[in-house]
């Protein structure tokens, strides 16, 4: 069915059909469709093409491999003229621009024009939103941008006019523009800065967040929040915004606002913003916010915490509150630190002691329901380190951890937990009635871990030496030696292999087994089971000699080793990886925010900035007062940061500065290049010996030029017209080659017959810019049409799609510089003639060729005309003069092929009027249709459509667009043509030059 | 991205909705009252922009209708905030003066103008584009809307 609609001619089964491929598509059908949607990407009408990116767009999505093939007609698509299918197929781009921004780095350019051509407002109204042009096309385009210019200085100095322009035009009050102007300061922050337009994005943010309106504060803060990283200083241009939002009845806008706080932490306002953040959620009761606060807080205290006391509280708030909803890292985490401890041996005791006597007091609250995660951290805590507590006995800790026990709420996971703990304070608690009431309470248990766990208890209890050596104090985090081959149990083996058991199995051998004893079919090679099985036949036994020597003392390893897999268990929390080394920056971090003096320095640095702000403000409400206490200790560490940071913005920016004068070397780099290459001309010629001041001066001149047609050649670039390219290039190519020649011809100038050497010059210049043109366009010989002793004129045509290009070199025969050579065209009723842009140097030196280019326009038909004109120029003398001459034109220069398929040319056909039918012999030579009209072809630039049988389809069209079609058929050496033209004179004509080509050839 | 287009009355009626990411069904009645709960709490002087869960509600009230779009993290808010002014111009037009009730009556043309209207957004997974459909069907339907094509 989809089949079907998608070959019919019908648009709307199509465009239904494509439609459905880009809603609901099976991956598996793809190849089915994709050549079918491929066409339509050719469609004639816009809506398809469209509908056809996008289907592409969802395969891209579903199966990008069976794509990959048809990403150059994505970039069609982007170069659409129709601005519905380039939007689609922005989608793509910025898809594949995400997964691989380096592939896709030369359409830079063609995006940046795009989004110049989207704000220059050169789309249809009809995009516009409130007479804003395209606004999402815009903020598209913004995003790519910003994706390709990351990190990337090449590629980002290509956007930064358009980004500039972007930002400039963004003016308009309506809350569209405002989106733009986000999306750009997003792109600015996010490409390779530029201080400029850094500059205006920070004076857009100040206007977002000074806005009274609440959407626009909103965005701003989440602006300001992306670029306070690379930029703090802007957060203290805003620190009043940012403290009013901070007690904003919006929630929203408070949590933004934390989120910004939340970036710009440092050690020294962690405790405020701390506070602020377990402020918001105490009052939030939202899961997700829960669980990204909590994480947020756990990471600042881990890494700012000023003090033990403040870290272990501030953590106590994330347990009890987070509860189970946080992330398990975060209590992993602290527990490591705590058992890990940092470098001070002292400072942990302390940390750990104060961790252990905050959690006893929280476990005397009575009605106090705690999460079962902190009821875990602390049971973890107690069992490893209650040893520090002076006062409290291990017994006493004991019945706290039983009364937990006993309590109901508390999960069996959590029971666990709280079991470990008391069999860690068992050896140390001399003799317990609550150890034995508790053995005796859970080895009826129900629950197999529970009982588990207090049988283990129970046989430790009774032998407490051991139980002494296995659990010892505050080892937790030195690492046990694990066998993990087993070895002490080989004996126990051996004993069973004898007594006659079957040798132990892997569960995949077993498996292997039993599915071809079911005679299942076995997939997989025969090699892998039998070289397993023996391999595991080889292994015990050698697995049972290795082991004998070493379990000795087997009984006692035995009791380790279920005491330590035990311990594992335990472990487990805080996972396998040991020391990490992010720790110990963290922990450098916070000792070096200890010391005593640093800080008071700081805080009087506070009250100075407090006292300044004050002092500032006196007038000011106390309310506003107290904003400014708090805005001081808020950005505290920015200030003394914002300095550092100033400091580092210097040296960006002198190292800009840097960067620019290397350019600038580059760039004088570039010209002594051009100069050593003109010296090197100049040097082949002194060698041999032919130094003549005045030839050296020209050649200086000539290196002046020089550069002065790299300058234009670049202006030119820039003014973007590409008509232009091919003729640069050849502008270029004019300049280098002549200089080189002079090197060629050396010799000849050692004998100075000069016209000779300038004559060859000539030649050879002509010749440059033809090689040139001929790749681009077909174009005449050239030819001299006047000369008198001191120029020559010679002409050509160049055969454009668009016009005819008559091109006249001008080559100064003399020895002497021409000053003012000027060219005129005497008016044509028939023409219209302009001259192209970029010949107008002055000055014609010595021996050199200059160009005219003139573009001929038809205005009315004709068959042949002269066009004439003259030269006027003067000599370094000051006598001018002037030379004439004339070229003619004929109709035939304006013809042009039309390619058109034979469908266009049927439908063609029937609507013009004018018709010439004739019938023309055809010389021997051609007898065959093929080779008759090849020839008409080339004579005439006419092009074949189509050859059937004994008929051939042809069609031309005369500049700018008038078509003419032609039919022609063969009987016998007979040839039937018949003209068609919506104009009148044009069949006349052109069956008038067929004859001549028929008859001539 | 967008996740989800919603229009639901201050009772909490849904009146249209569009997922592009695939919700049960059960859970959709769900979160559609979540959703309006949230957004009926809101006050005029609070912004239009809701965190809610791991994604964001952008919602504009018309008279008593909510039209709710829930994009995830990477979306501009602003752009959408417009958006959906934008569909509701291009509604106006073609119903001259919409009501709720024409949204509970002419259902598919709604559906029909929020597809052809969300071509410029990348939508769920796919991103749709249906303005010639309508065209084709509807003829009349929001001739020159505005920046629609």
């Amino acid at each position: 069915m989809l089949y079907q609609d998608l070959q019919s001619t019908n648009l709307v089964e199509v465009c239904m059909a494509l439609t459905v491929v880009s809603q609901i598509f099976p991956r598996e059908m793809i190849p089915a469709v994709l050549p079918l949607i491929e066409d339509k990407l050719q469609h004639s009408k816009e809506i398809i093409r469209r509908k056809a990116v996008l289907a592409l767009y969802k395969f891209h999505l579903i199966a990008p491999n069976q794509v990959q093939h048809i990403h150059i007609k994505f970039r069609k698509a982007l170069c659409d003229r129709d601005v519905g299918v380039m939007a689609a197929s922005l989608h793509i781009y910025l898809r594949m621009i995400k997964e691989n921004s380096s592939g896709y780095k030369d359409l830079t350019g063609s995006f940046v024009t795009i989004l110049k051509q989207v704000v220059g407002g050169k789309l249809p109204v009809d995009f516009n939103y409130h007479s804003v042009p395209a606004p999402w096309l815009q903020i598209q385009l913004l995003r790519i941008l910003g994706l390709l210019g990351k990190d990337d200085q090449r590629t980002s100095e290509l956007m930064y006019d358009v980004l500039d322009e972007s930002l400039r035009r963004a003016e308009l009050n309506h809350n569209v523009t405002y989106a733009i102007l986000f999306e750009c300061v997003h792109t600015v922050y996010s490409i390779y800065p530029k201080s400029e337009l850094l500059e205006k994005a920070a004076k857009c943010i100040g206007k977002f967040v000074l806005s009274p309106k609440i959407n626009l504060k909103y965005l701003g803060l989440k602006a300001l929040t992306y670029v306070i990283q690379q930029d703090p200083t802007l957060a203290l241009q805003h620190q009043m915004t940012i403290i009013e939002c901070l007690d904003h009845p919006d929630p929203i806008i408070k949590r933004e606002t934390l989120e910004l706080l939340y970036r710009i932490t440092n050690a020294q306002n962690v405790t405020v913003i701390v506070q602020k953040m377990l402020e918001y959620l105490h009052q939030s009761k939202e899961e997700y916010v829960i669980v990204n606060l909590v994480g947020k807080i756990a990471e600042l205290a881990e890494k700012y915490a000023p003090d033990n006391a403040w870290f272990i509280q501030t953590m106590n708030a994330v347990f009890s509150v987070g509860g189970d909803v946080m992330h398990p890292d975060i209590p992993n985490n602290f527990l490591r630190l705590l058992a890990e401890g940092f470098d001070d041996e002292t400072e942990d005791q302390q940390l750990r002691l104060y961790a252990v006597q905050s959690y006893l007091t929280l476990l005397d609250m009575e009605n106090v329901f705690y999460p079962q995660r902190f009821l875990q951290v602390m049971s973890w805590v107690l069992g490893e380190y209650s040893y520090l507590l002076d006062k409290e006995t291990p017994a006493e800790v004991i019945a706290k951890l039983y009364k937990l026990l006993m309590n109901d709420s508390v999960s069996s996971e959590t029971k666990t937990w709280l079991i470990a703990a008391v069999t860690k304070l068992t050896p140390q608690a001399h003799s317990s009635d609550t150890v034995e009431r508790l053995i005796h309470e859970f080895t009826i248990s129900l629950d197999t871990c529970m009982r588990q766990h207090a049988f283990e208890l129970k046989h430790l209890h009774e032998n407490v030496e051991l139980m002494k050596s296995l659990l010892p104090v505050d080892r937790s985090c030195e690492d046990l030696a694990v066998d993990a081959s087993l070895s002490f149990l080989d004996g126990f083996v051996a004993e069973g292999l004898s007594q006659g058991a079957a040798p132990y199995k892997p569960h995949h051998q077993r498996q292997e087994e039993k599915l071809s004893q079911e005679k299942v079919l076995n997939f997989e090679p025969y090699g892998l089971s039998f070289s397993s099985s023996g391999f595991t036949g080889r292994q015990s036994p050698a697995g049972i000699s290795l082991g004998s020597d070493i379990s000795g003392n087997s009984a006692e390893t035995g009791l380790k080793e279920t005491n330590s897999l035990k311990l594992e268990g335990i472990k487990k929390l805080w996972g396998k990886e040991g020391y990490l080394p992010k720790k110990e920056s963290k922990t450098g971090d916070e000792s070096g925010a200890l010391p005593i003096p640093q800080e008071s320095i700081m805080e009087n640095v506070d009250q100075a900035i407090t006292k300044k702000d004050q002092s500032q403000v006196l007038t000011q409400s106390k309310e506003e007062k107290e904003k400014q206490l708090l805005a001081s200790s808020l950005f505290v560490g920015l200030g003394s940061e914002s300095t550092v940071n100033l400091l580092g913005k210097a040296d960006t920016v002198s190292h800009k500065f840097r960067r620019k004068s290397k350019v600038k070397e580059a760039k004088s780099g570039e010209t002594t290049s051009t100069h050593n290459m003109t010296c090197s001309s100049f040097s082949s010629l002194s060698n041999v010996a032919y130094e003549d001041d005045y030839y050296l001066n020209t050649l200086h001149d000539r290196g002046d030029k020089e550069l002065k047609t790299f300058s234009l050649n670049s202006e030119l670039l820039d003014s973007e017209s590409l008509t232009e390219l091919p003729l640069v290039e050849k502008f270029s190519n004019c300049s280098l080659s002549t200089p080189s020649l002079f090197a060629d011809n050396s010799m000849e100038i050692f004998h100075p017959p000069q016209s000779t050497a300038a004559s060859v010059a000539k030649e050879s210049s002509l010749a440059s810019p033809f090689l040139e043109e001929t790749t681009e366009y077909i174009h005449s010989n050239a030819m001299e049409i006047c000369n008198n002793e001191t120029i020559s004129v010679s002409s050509y045509k160049i055969w454009k799609d668009d016009c005819l290009l008559m091109v006249w070199s001008v080559t100064n025969k003399s020895g002497l510089e021409l000053k003012s050579a000027n060219l005129e065209i005497f008016p044509v009723e028939n023409f219209k003639v302009t001259e192209q842009p970029g010949c107008c140097l002055p000055v014609t030196e010595a021996e050199s060729t200059r160009s005219f280019q003139y573009s001929v326009q038809i205005e009315k038909p004709f068959t042949e005309e002269i066009l004439s004109g003259f030269i006027s120029y003067h000599m370094m003398d000051t006598h001018s003069a002037q030379l004439e001459f004339s070229v003619n034109l004929s109709l035939l220069d304006f013809i042009r092929p039309l390619k058109i398929s034979s469908e266009d040319f049927g439908k063609l056909w029937l609507s013009f009027a004018n018709d010439v039918k004739q019938n023309v012999k055809m010389s021997e030579s051609q007898a065959a249709l093929p080779s008759a009209l090849k020839t008409l072809q080339q004579k005439l630039r006419l092009h074949i459509i189509e050859i059937i049988g004994n008929e051939g389809l042809l069609a031309c069209q005369l500049l700018p667009s008038i078509p003419c079609l032609l039919h022609c058929r063969v009987y016998a050496d007979v040839l039937a043509l018949w003209f068609r033209s919506s104009c009148s004179t044009l069949p006349d004509y052109l069956l008038y030059q067929c004859q001549k080509v028929m008859e001539g050839s | 991205m967008i996740k989800f287009f919603l229009m639901v009355n201050k009772q909490g009626q849904t009146r249209l909705s569009k997922y592009y990411e695939h919700v049960d069904i059960n859970k959709r009645t769900l979160l559609e009252t979540e959703v309006i709960k949230s957004c009926l709490s809101r006050s005029n002087e609070q912004c239009s922009f809701i965190e809610y869960k791991d994604f964001k509600l952008i919602y504009r009230q018309y008279a008593a209708l909510f039209i709710v779009v829930g994009v995830n993290d990477t979306e501009n808010e602003m752009a959408i905030y417009e958006f959906i002014h934008n569909f509701v111009e291009v509604l106006d037009e073609y119903f001259s003066r919409v009501s709720e009730l024409d949204v509970s009556f002419f259902n598919t043309v709604f559906h029909g103008t929020w597809q052809a209207h969300s071509s410029p957004y990348q939508i769920g997974s796919c991103s749709v584009t249906q303005a010639g459909v309508q065209r084709c069907d509807h003829g009349s339907l929001h001739p020159g809307s505005p920046g629609l094509k």
